[in-house]
C-alpha cells in the first residue's frame, strides 16, 4: 500500500466516524491549548519580572545588611545574631569605588502624610539626589532632592503622583508644605506616574533626604545602599570594591551582602523558566487523558470495524499495513487536534494580552512544538495496543459476524 | 491448481472439540466451476476458508498452483490471498463509507497500483457489471444485488486465478441470485477457478462439477 493511499484511508475512517473522532479531536485540542495558555502565561511572568528588573538599571549593584548568598533568610538572623547596620557612612564611604557612577542610600519606613485636615498612610523613602537616577525617575514638575551634603536633613520632599494627587487634590502641590509624623517638608518635586516597579510603588511615596528620614524613623540604619556601576562589564569589580571597602569598615567581617541586578535577573530568569517548563508539563496531563480517550475511541473503532479489517486481510493487506492504517488515523487526529488546540491556545493568549496588557503574554517557542509533538506522540502510544489488536484480528472470525 | 490432501481442522470450543473436516482430499483443476453443498455445519465454510487461506489447516497439505501454502506465514498468505484470489461473501462485507467505485479500488491500493491505472480499471469493472452510473454510491444507496455485483468486480480487480464465493445468493431474492450467478459465471469463463459454496440447491445446480459435503467429509463428487 503507498503512503499517500494508507494517509487517505485513515483520514476516510475518522471522518467516517464523525462523532468519535470530534470528540477525541477536541480532547487533543483542550490538551494542547491548555499547554500553550498555561506556558504562555509562565513566559509573561518571566518577561515581566525581567523588565521590571531592566527598569531598575541594568548596571544596579544593591547593598544589604548581613551575610548571605541570596536575598532570602540571612543566617544570621537564624543565629540569633543581628547583623551590623549599614550606615550613611558606608554610603559615603564606597563613593571611593572606581567602578561605581552613583551611590545612593536607602531608608525606608511608614509615614503618617498630613496635608491640612487630610491624611494618608505612605512608605517614606530617604534618599539622596542620586536615586533619581539610579532608579530612573522622571519628574512631572518641579525638580528632584538637591545635590549637596547627605548629612543634612533639610526640610524639601519629592512625592509620588498619587500622593500629589490625593492630599492636595486639583491644588499645584509644589511650593506646598506637608507634614510626616512631626516633621514638616516643602514640596519641591512631583514624581510623573511610574507605576509599580518590583513591588514598590513610587506613585504613593514621599522621597525625603535621608538625614531626615534618619532622624524621622530615629535610626542609623540604612535599608539598602543602591550603587551603579560605570558599565555593565564594571558590575563584577563593582561588587568586589563594594565588599571590600565594608569588610574593611566593618573590622574585616564580611556581613554586607551585595546582589547585582544580573544575578537576580538570572536567578528569576531560571525560577520563573523552570516554573513554566513544571506547569506546561502539569498541563501535558490533559495531553495524557487525551491519549486515554484516543485508545478507547480507537478500541471502539476496532470493534465496529472488524467485519472491514477482516475483509481487508482477505484482500491480502498485511498486519503491518493494517496496523499503520490504525496508527496513521491516530496521528490524523492528533495532529488535527493539535492544530485546533494551538489556534484556540493563542486565541486566549491573544485574549488574555487584550485584557492584561501590563503582562507581555508570549507562548514559549519550545511549548509550540513541544504540546503538538507531545499530543502526536501520546496519541500513537495510545493507539499502540488498539492498532495491534486490529492487526491481530483472525480474518475468518472477523468476516463471520455481521 | 489446488490440490488439497488429508486436510484436517478441529475447533476447541468451550471444553467440546468440532471435528470441522475430516481428512479432506480434494483437487481443482483451472478452469473448472465447482459447488459445495451441505447441511449447515458439515464443513463448508471451513473449507472454503482454508482455500482462501484466511484458515489454517491443523493436518494435511495444500497446494495451490503446484506451491505448498499450508506453512506459510501470515503475510506470504495475505500477498498470495492478494495475487491470486478474490473473494465474494453472503454479506458482501462492502466498507459502507467508500463508494462503490472506492470499494472496487480497494484492492488495486493495497496492491500499491497507481492511482491513474486504478481509476481505469475500476471504470472498467464497473461498466462491465453493469454499475457505471453507480460509481459514487455508497453501498446504503445500493440494491442487494448492486452490492453483491461491486463486491464481485472487487473480487476480480486484480485478475484472481481463484474465486471464492461463500453463499454469494444467500441474502439475495432468486432472481437478482441468478443474475449475480451469471456475474460470477462471466469470470469463470474469463478464465478463473470458481468455487460456490450455497444451500441452494438451483444454485448449487448450475456447477459443472458438484461436491456434497457432511460431518466434515466430502460425500459425493459428481461432475455434470
Amino acid at each position: 500500500m503507498r503512503a499517500a493511499d494508507t494517509v487517505r484511508f485513515a483520514w476516510g475512517a475518522a471522518a467516517g466516524a464523525r462523532a468519535r473522532t470530534a470528540f477525541t479531536l477536541l480532547a487533543m485540542a483542550i490538551g494542547v491549548a491548555a499547554v500553550v495558555a498555561v506556558t504562555a502565561i509562565g513566559e509573561g511572568a518571566r518577561r515581566y519580572v525581567v523588565a521590571q528588573f531592566g527598569a531598575l538599571g541594568t548596571n544596579l549593584v544593591i547593598v544589604l545588611p548581613g551575610r548571605s548568598e541570596t536575598a532570602g533568610a540571612m543566617p544570621g538572623v537564624l543565629l540569633g545574631r543581628t547583623p551590623r547596620d549599614l550606615t550613611l557612612e558606608d554610603a559615603l564611604a564606597v563613593r571611593a569605588s572606581r567602578a561605581l557612577r552613583r551611590v545612593a542610600p536607602l531608608v525606608v519606613g511608614a509615614g503618617d502624610v498630613h496635608v491640612g485636615a487630610l491624611r494618608r498612610e505612605a512608605p517614606v523613602l530617604g534618599s539622596t539626589a542620586e536615586l533619581q537616577d539610579i532608579r530612573r525617575m522622571t519628574l512631572a514638575r518641579g525638580r528632584f532632592l538637591p545635590a549637596g551634603d547627605p548629612r543634612a536633613a533639610s526640610a524639601v520632599c519629592v512625592v509620588g503622583a498619587t500622593v500629589a494627587a490625593e492630599l492636595f487634590g486639583g491644588r499645584a502641590a509644589l511650593g506646598e508644605w506637608l507634614r510626616v509624623g512631626d516633621r514638616r517638608f516643602r514640596v519641591i518635586g512631583v514624581l510623573a506616574p511610574q507605576g509599580t516597579s518590583l513591588g514598590f510603588n513610587t506613585d504613593e511615596a514621599v522621597i525625603v533626604p535621608v538625614a531626615a528620614a534618619q532622624q524621622l524613623f530615629n535610626t542609623e540604619a540604612l535599608f539598602r545602599i543602591l550603587a551603579e556601576a560605570k558599565s555593565r562589564d564594571l558590575v563584577p569589580q563593582a561588587k568586589a570594591d563594594l565588599e571590600e571597602i565594608l569588610r574593611e569598615r566593618h573590622e574585616g567581617k564580611r556581613d554586607v551582602t551585595v546582589i547585582t541586578q544580573d544575578a537576580v535577573l538570572a536567578t528569576f530568569d531560571r525560577i520563573l523558566g523552570a516554573l513554566t517548563l513544571a506547569v506546561g508539563a502539569i498541563a501535558a496531563v490533559s495531553l495524557a487523558v487525551a491519549g486515554i480517550l484516543v485508545m478507547n475511541v480507537m478500541l471502539v473503532g476496532v470493534a465496529q470495524r472488524r467485519a472491514e479489517i477482516g475483509l481487508l486481510k482477505a484482500l491480502g493487506a498485511s498486519a503491518a499495513e493494517i496496523r499503520a492504517a490504525f496508527l496513521v488515523e491516530a496521528a490524523l487526529m492528533a495532529a488535527a487536534g493539535g492544530a485546533v488546540g494551538l489556534a484556540i491556545g493563542r486565541l486566549g493568549v491573544w485574549l488574555a494580552a487584550e485584557f492584561f496588557p501590563a503582562i507581555p503574554f508570549g507562548v514559549p517557542a519550545w511549548a509550540l512544538v513541544a504540546a503538538p509533538a507531545t499530543a502526536l506522540a501520546t496519541a500513537l502510544v495510545f493507539a499502540a495496543a488498539p492498532a495491534r489488536r486490529a492487526a491481530r484480528l483472525d480474518p475468518v472470525q472477523a468476516l463471520s459476524r455481521r | 491448481m489446488i490440490a488439497l490432501s488429508g486436510i484436517e481442522r478441529v475447533y476447541r470450543a468451550g471444553g467440546e472439540t468440532v471435528r470441522a473436516l475430516r481428512g479432506v482430499d480434494l483437487t481443482v483443476r483451472a478452469g473448472e466451476y465447482l459447488s459445495i453443498m451441505g447441511p449447515s455445519g458439515s464443513g463448508k465454510s471451513t473449507l472454503l476458508n482454508i482455500l482462501g487461506l484466511l484458515d489454517r489447516p491443523d493436518a494435511g497439505r495444500y497446494l495451490l498452483d503446484g506451491r505448498d501454502v499450508t506453512a506459510l506465514g501470515d503475510d506470504e498468505r495475505a500477498r498470495l490471498r492478494r495475487e491470486k484470489l478474490g473473494f465474494v461473501f453472503q454479506f458482501f462485507h462492502l466498507v459502507p463509507r467508500l463508494s462503490a467505485a472506492e470499494n472496487v479500488e480497494l484492492p488495486m491500493m493495497l496492491a500499491g497500483i497507481e492511482p491513474a491505472e486504478r481509476r481505469r480499471r475500476v471504470a472498467r469493472l464497473l461498466a462491465d457489471y453493469g454499475l457505471a452510473d453507480r460509481a459514487h454510491h455508497r453501498p446504503s444507496e445500493l440494491s442487494g444485488g448492486q452490492c453483491q455485483r461491486v463486491a464481485i468486480a472487487r473480487a476480480l480487480a486484480l485478475g484472481p486465478a481463484v474465486i471464492l464465493a461463500d453463499e454469494p445468493t444467500g441474502n439475495l431474492d432468486r432472481q437478482t441470485g441468478r443474475e449475480v450467478m451469471a456475474a460470477l459465471e462471466r469470470a469463470h469463463e474469463a478464465g478463473a477457478v470458481l468455487v460456490v459454496v450455497t444451500h441452494d440447491p438451483e444454485i448449487g445446480a448450475r456447477a459443472h462439477r458438484r461436491l456434497r459435503m457432511r460431518d466434515g467429509a466430502i460425500v459425493a463428487d459428481t461432475s455434470a
